[in-house]
Parts: C-alpha cells; structure tokens; sequence
C-alpha cells in the first residue's frame, strides 16, 4: 500500500496542492512519504491551527466574540490532564451559531481543570456573560446561612410558588461532555449513597431513569419533575448526551419539596420548592440540604468543585460562582403590561420567563420571576435580591391596582469593590 | 480530531466491566456482537489518528434501534478503524452481508460494457433510474472523526478533481456554506440539496460537527450527474435520470467515477479501497461497492399480491417509499433497488435490479391482464 501510493506521487503537485491546504514545508515531505498511517500527533503538524479555525462569522455567542486565531493557535494542543481539549469545549458553540437575539455561551468544561488550562478563552468569556466579573482579580463569595434572610414571606395573593435550584460537581470525575460511563456511573453511586442518609422532611428516594415503570414514569411527569433526553442542540452537540439513559436519575424527599437531577447536564441539579410564598423556608430547606448532602459524601472521602475564583464549578460557564436561580411563579396582570416593566426588572437584576421555562411564553399574567446573576454574589445575596425585588414587584402591582404611579428603581449595585 | 469521550484515559481506571455498556435493551448489529469479553480486549486499543472502540460504538449505544428495523450501530472514524477493530467489525459485517466472510475477497467491476440490457424497462411502469454510491479519500479521517482542517482538504481536493470534468460531466459546484436563496431553491426543486442530518443515527456519531463547514454539492449542467461533499461519506456520487434507462444511467456513472478516481491520482491521492472489504466508507453497511442501483417503478398489482415480499427476497431487491428509506409509498410508485452491497461487483448488482425490475414489469403487467404470475416466479437469487 505505501509503496503504490508513493508511485502515484507527483512531488511538485502535490507539494503544490498541500501548500495550498496551508501545510508547511517539513509537515509537506512528512506527507509526502506515508500518509496512510499517521499517528495523531502528525496529523496536527500536518494542520497548523490556522487550518482548523472554525468559520465563525455567522456566529453569535459568547466563545466566538471571544476566540481570536491567536488564542485557537495558542491552545489547539494543549490538553487537561484527562486528555479534554480545546475543540471538544467549543463545539457546541461552533454547531450553534446562536440567535440574533439571545447570546449563548458557546461552550462548555469536560473536568475542572478546564477552566485552567484553556482561562485564556474561558476569563473573557466569563467576563462577558457575567458583567464584567474578572477571574484574575475578584474572589467569589460562597454563603448558605439561610437565617440571613429577611423578608421572605410573600403574599400569596400573588406570589403562586417559591424555588431555588443550582448545580454541584463531583471533584475527581469528569463532567457530562467527556465523562465515560464508568465515571458517570460512579456519579450516581456516590450522590444516590449519600442522599440516602438523608433524614426526617428530607429523607427521600432515587427512581434510576432507565428502571422506573411507566407507573412511576406518569406520577413524575404528573408532578413536574422528570426530565427527559435533551433535544436542545447546545446540550447534545456538548456531547452530554451519550449513552443515554445509562446513570440518569432523578431523587426526592417524600413531601415532594426537595429533588435532585442526577447526570443531566450536570453530575447534580439540586431543586428545592414548594407551593406559595414562603421563599424562606424553600431556601432554608435547600442549604440544609446541601450541607448535609456535602457532609455525607466527605464521609466517604469525597467533595464538591470549589474554588475562591469560580465558586462552585459547573459544566456551562453560565452557571459558575453559585450556579443558583431563585425563582417565583408570580400574578402581574397590571405591571407586566407597563411599558416600564422590563426596565424595572433590569435595574432589579431580575429576569422573566414564561412558567414553562427558559425560552415559553407568559401564560395569563403569570410570570417566572428570578434573579439574573450568578457569579460575584452570594447564594444569601442573590436570594434576598430576588425577595427584595419580587417584593418591590407586588408593591407596584398594588400600587397600579390602586390607580396609583410607580417609580423605576435605581440600578442594584453590580460588584462590591 | 477527538469527539465526545474519545481521549478519556480515566476510563482505564475503571474495569471494562464497569465500562461496558448497558445494552439489554438494544436490537442493532453492534449490541448482537459485542460481548463484555470483547470490550475488555479492544477498549485500551486507537487507530493511529486516536479512534478508539468507544467512538465506534457511541451510535448504537445512544440508538437503542427498532424491533423490526436492524441498525447497524457503529462507524469507522478512519480506514485503520476496519483492521485495529476487526474483532468486532468482522462479526457485524458478516451478520449484515449475508453471511461475508473476514477471508472473503470483494470484486470490483466499474466496466459498463459487462452489463447486459438494461436499456428499454418500460418507461410507462419505470419513471426514474438512479445509481449511488460512496468514496473515500486515502489518508484523511472518516466524517465522525475528521478535524475541520480535514473535512476543508477533502473539501479543496475534491472540487479541483471535479472542476476538471468536462463534456457530459462539465458541471459547478456549490457550498453549503454560502450559496444563495435562489441557488438554494433550485436545487431544493431539482431534489439535489441535502441538509445537516436530524437523524440521531448520524448525529450520535458525530458526522455532523461544524455543519455546514466544507460541505457541498457540485452537479453537471444537464443535472445527471451530482456529488455530495463531506455529508455523510467523504463523497456520494450519483448518476440519475427520468425513465427506465438504467444502462445510461450506470454507463455514465462508471465513467464519471473512473474520470474522478484519475483526477484525484493526479494529484496524488486515492480512494480507500481493498480486496477483502472493496471501497472502505464510513458505515460499514456501505462496504464492498457502496452501490444502491433503483429506480421509481408503478407496481399497483403486485404490490398488493401475497407473493410480493417474496419475490422480491427471491430477486435479492428491497423496496422504499418514492421519499427514500423509511418512507411509506405512494399512489403504487416504489422505489426498488439491490439489497446487497458487499460480496458482489457494480456490474453484477445493476444486472440484478435490471433484470429483476424487468420481471417485476412483466408480473404487473400479467396481473393487470387479471392472469396468473405462478409461472414467473423466479429462484432464489
């Protein structure tokens, strides 16, 4: 085979046409010799990065306003030390072109040390999606003493439900892009391990995605908390997917009021909420939680990704610092149609959806109200904005229903320096 | 370059028993194959451009497949993968054609002249003819695994060798990537333009990366001639036109192809091939000749007839609906074509389908007459 293929060679045209493909002078008699069986690591001579540079003019997110030719060329060969590379955290981005509208992040970390090894891309893209917070300088602030909290009893005439959710990561096991699934399998065993030594409202029980019966399936689904197979392409071409159902799961307490996703597109999602207004037992009840789960899995020798620059580390950038959305699904039949709404919301550092989620439509005036921000504050800081801020919301809502004017509040402060 | 988990070193920690995947609920050749024993003996194994087991089976381990449709649930991510992963991908082979041995050799035939007939089906039963197949570049990786500097050389190479076509073949070329709205809709109308795969078959394997970078299609001026660039294969040509001239149709694709295969060894490369498994593609369903010879054909009669399915194992044919594989037909118009691939020549495939739809054409025409087909019913093949 390699001795027909060097007959077939014309040296000159082929040094001609692998100049053309950007192929270097010692790279082209590399080529020129054998080519059939090159190992991976000539292959990426024969490429020089500039070969490989995604086409990303069409593009819109966070990785393509960030990744220059320069950067891509810096750290195309570098590799974590589980082998993760620069290409697999940009997939997803380069696939997704994203919307005029919505700027997505564009991608996302195999392991913790991504945001290591790759920080030339991942800083100013952290710096952009979350307003200027700088990896290099600041130090994020971890708090989950719920007895902070004030205010956080809201009036239900309004105010239907109250819920915190957020993310945790197992240290030492890679994340659902580039987990193999022994790795995703030893996921589940230690978070199901731990969960079950919960106790008291929140001792619970696991249903394994691929073993639950239809019977256990409807009741699920019946109470909102199953999730299903991704079909959104920024998840699946982020390879989080694979081998699915194998190791996915979903946890909760027996009242119903704490639930925990197991390798979906985290290691975990852990939920805490409840029916009404009384945010401040939803939050409490999720940092006692957490501090338990946290507690029984160092029993086992085990802890969560943290560090004082990223908080608690995610497999989306977006969700990095505390990785906590604090919500409410809210009445505002007379707020939401003031023109004023979304600046009042801005200034608030609150965003709406619609009660199916990211990206529904409002349905009768009721909104999905939560905090925006997820890095930079704490988990108290963030939840006593979105009281305050929900509370402001009701108060104006009150206010319109009285035939009286409401105020645009000043901007909440954005980093305490 | 890596896709998914493919350079994931931490799984060797884990046993090949912890690592095995659950395939209790999978009906595809892949999960009839692989045996815990296996896994543990391939797993720690790469091609030399770092394809491993796990990306080879990630497609049928994500698709579960379909109790009456066999899969065939794993991709070569280069040509190296067929050999470094034999012990697996002999097995599926030999399950998917019809018992083809890993000592079997495959036989090329691309001379039209070899063909007998073919020339007057009925265009009043046979509406259009239509031959495809697959070829890949020597040297480059396999669409799951190519880097985006690959998938742009195959992508350069193949639309130099093409805009050197001349006469019958003289024809343009047109990326995904930039072509415009009336570009587009016309080759929308004429039933040329392919789009990014949504089936998750596709997808899971990861063929579809960086869509629609170095992807394209360049046809001939009078629109009989087409080749897809980077879809699934690194190219897919096909020879097509209205009626029931299959021998134009095959004469002009032997050509085209043997014209296409000189000018890519002009420059000094060449297709994957060899004389066990013939034309290497990326699904291993596709080996041998990658050849799907068919054609539209009016069977109103016999479709309905109970022997239909049989007869048409008999003639070693498959039928499809008029909107390709997995579509149901239409108004009696089926699209007929050879069910093998591997284990026999272009020529000796386009005689099957030339003279089996040849025969169909008879027993509608016997049915319709309201007589009898008893008589006709031909060996099995």
């Amino acid at each position: 085979m390699a001795s027909s293929f060097t007959k077939m060679l014309t040296g000159r045209n082929t040094a001609v046409l692998l100049a053309s493909l950007g192929v270097g002078g010692a790279a082209t008699s590399y080529l020129m010799s054998d080519s059939s069986t090159l190992s991976a690591e000539e292959r990426r001579k024969l490429y020089p990065p500039s070969s490989d540079f995604p086409d990303l003019r069409k593009h819109n997110n966070c990785m393509a306003s960030s990744l220059t030719p320069a950067i891509y060329s810096k750290l195309r060969d570098k590799l974590t030390p589980n082998n993760w590379s620069l290409d697999q955290c940009i997939q997803t981005g380069v696939d997704n072109p994203g919307h005029p509208f919505i700027k997505t992040v564009g991608m996302v970390a195999g392991d913790e040390e991504t945001y290591e090894v790759f920080s030339e891309i991942f800083n100013p893209v952290i710096k952009d999606r979350h307003n200027g917070y700088d990896p290099c300088t600041m130090k994020h602030p971890t708090d989950l003493d719920a007895s902070k909290i004030t205010s956080g009893m809201f009036d239900e005439n309004y105010v239907l439900s109250s819920r915190v959710r957020t993310g945790r990561s197992i240290r030492g096991l890679s994340l659902p892009p580039a987990c193999s699934r022994a790795e995703r399998r030893e996921v589940e065993r230690v978070v199901v391990q731990a969960l079950s030594g919960l106790t008291g409202d929140l001792s619970g029980r696991y249903y394994s995605l691929g073993e639950m019966t239809e019977k256990e399936q409807q009741r699920l689904i019946d109470d909102h908390f199953l999730f299903d197979k991704p079909v959104s392409p920024l998840l699946t071409c982020a390879g989080m997917a694979r081998d699915w159902p194998d190791a996915r799961g979903i946890w909760h307490n027996n009242e119903k009021t704490f639930l925990i996703w197991i390798n979906e597109e985290d290691h975990t999602r852990v939920i805490s909420m409840e029916k009404g207004g009384n945010m401040k037992r939803v939050f409490e009840r999720f940092c006692r939680g957490l501090k338990q789960v946290e507690h029984l899995i160092q029993e086992r020798g085990w802890e969560f990704m943290w560090n004082e620059r990223l908080g608690y580390i995610l497999t989306c950038p977006s969700n990095l610092g505390t990785g906590l959305r604090a919500g409410v699904h809210v009445r505002l039949p007379k707020l939401s149609k003031d023109p004023r709404f979304s600046k009042i919301l801005e200034n608030l550092r609150l965003q709406k959806r619609g009660t199916g989620g990211v990206d529904t439509a409002a349905v009768g005036d009721t909104f999905d109200i939560s905090n925006n921000d997820r890095l930079g504050k704490s988990e108290v800081e963030l939840v006593q904005l979105l009281i305050d801020g929900v509370n402001h919301l009701i108060d104006c809502e009150k206010r319109l229903e009285k035939g009286q004017d409401i105020k645009v509040p000043s901007p909440v402060a954005q980093f305490k320096k | 370059m890596p896709f998914g988990n493919t350079h994931n070193q931490l799984k060797m920690n884990y046993s090949a028993e912890q690592e095995f995947p659950d395939l209790s609920k999978h009906n595809n050749h892949m999960a009839k194959v692989l045996t815990p024993d296996m896994y543990a003996g391939l797993r720690d194994k790469q091609t030399p451009s770092g394809f491993t087991l796990d990306d080879v089976i990630q497609t049928g381990v994500d698709n579960p497949g379909h109790p009456f449709i066999m899969t065939v649930g794993c991709v070569a991510g280069d040509e190296e993968t067929y050999d470094v992963f034999k012990d697996l991908l002999d097995p599926v082979i030999e399950d998917r054609h019809g018992g083809y041995k890993p000592t079997d050799k495959h036989k090329t035939d691309l001379n039209s002249d070899n063909l007998q007939g073919g020339d007057d089906l009925d265009p009043n039963y046979v509406l259009s003819s239509r031959v495809r197949t697959g070829r890949s570049i020597r040297g480059f990786c396999l669409p799951p695994h190519c880097s985006r500097g690959e998938r742009r050389g195959i992508e350069n190479l193949s639309i130099e060798a093409l805009s050197s076509l001349d006469g019958d073949l003289k024809g343009k070329y047109y990326a995904l990537r930039n072509m415009t709205d009336e570009e587009q809709q016309q080759l929308i109308d004429d039933h040329f333009l392919f789009d990014k795969p949504v089936s998750p078959l596709l997808l899971a394997s990861g063929m579809a990366r960086d869509w629609p970078d170095a992807r394209g299609i360049w046809h001939n001026d009078n629109k009989t001639f087409l080749v897809w660039v980077n879809e699934e294969d690194h190219l897919r040509v096909i020879s097509m036109q209205k009626g029931g001239n299959m021998r134009e149709v095959f004469t002009r694709f032997c050509e085209g192809l043997t014209k296409i295969e000189g000018l890519f060894k002009e420059k000094g490369h060449e297709f994957m091939w060899n004389e066990h498994l013939g034309y290497v593609l990326t699904c291993p369903s596709n080996l041998g000749t990658g050849l799907r010879a068919g054609v539209h054909v009016k069977l109103p009669n016999l479709s309905k007839h109970e022997s239909f399915g049989e007869v048409l194992k008999r003639l070693r044919l498959q039928k499809r609906g008029t909107g390709g594989v997995d579509t149901a037909a239409v108004g009696g118009v089926f699209d007929i074509s050879n069910a093998d691939r591997l284990g026999f020549s272009e020529v000796e495939l386009v005689q099957m389908v030339v003279d089996g739809v040849q025969l169909l054409v008879d027993m509608e025409k016997r049915l319709e007459g309201g007589q009898s087909i008893s008589d006709l019913m031909p060996e099995q093949k």
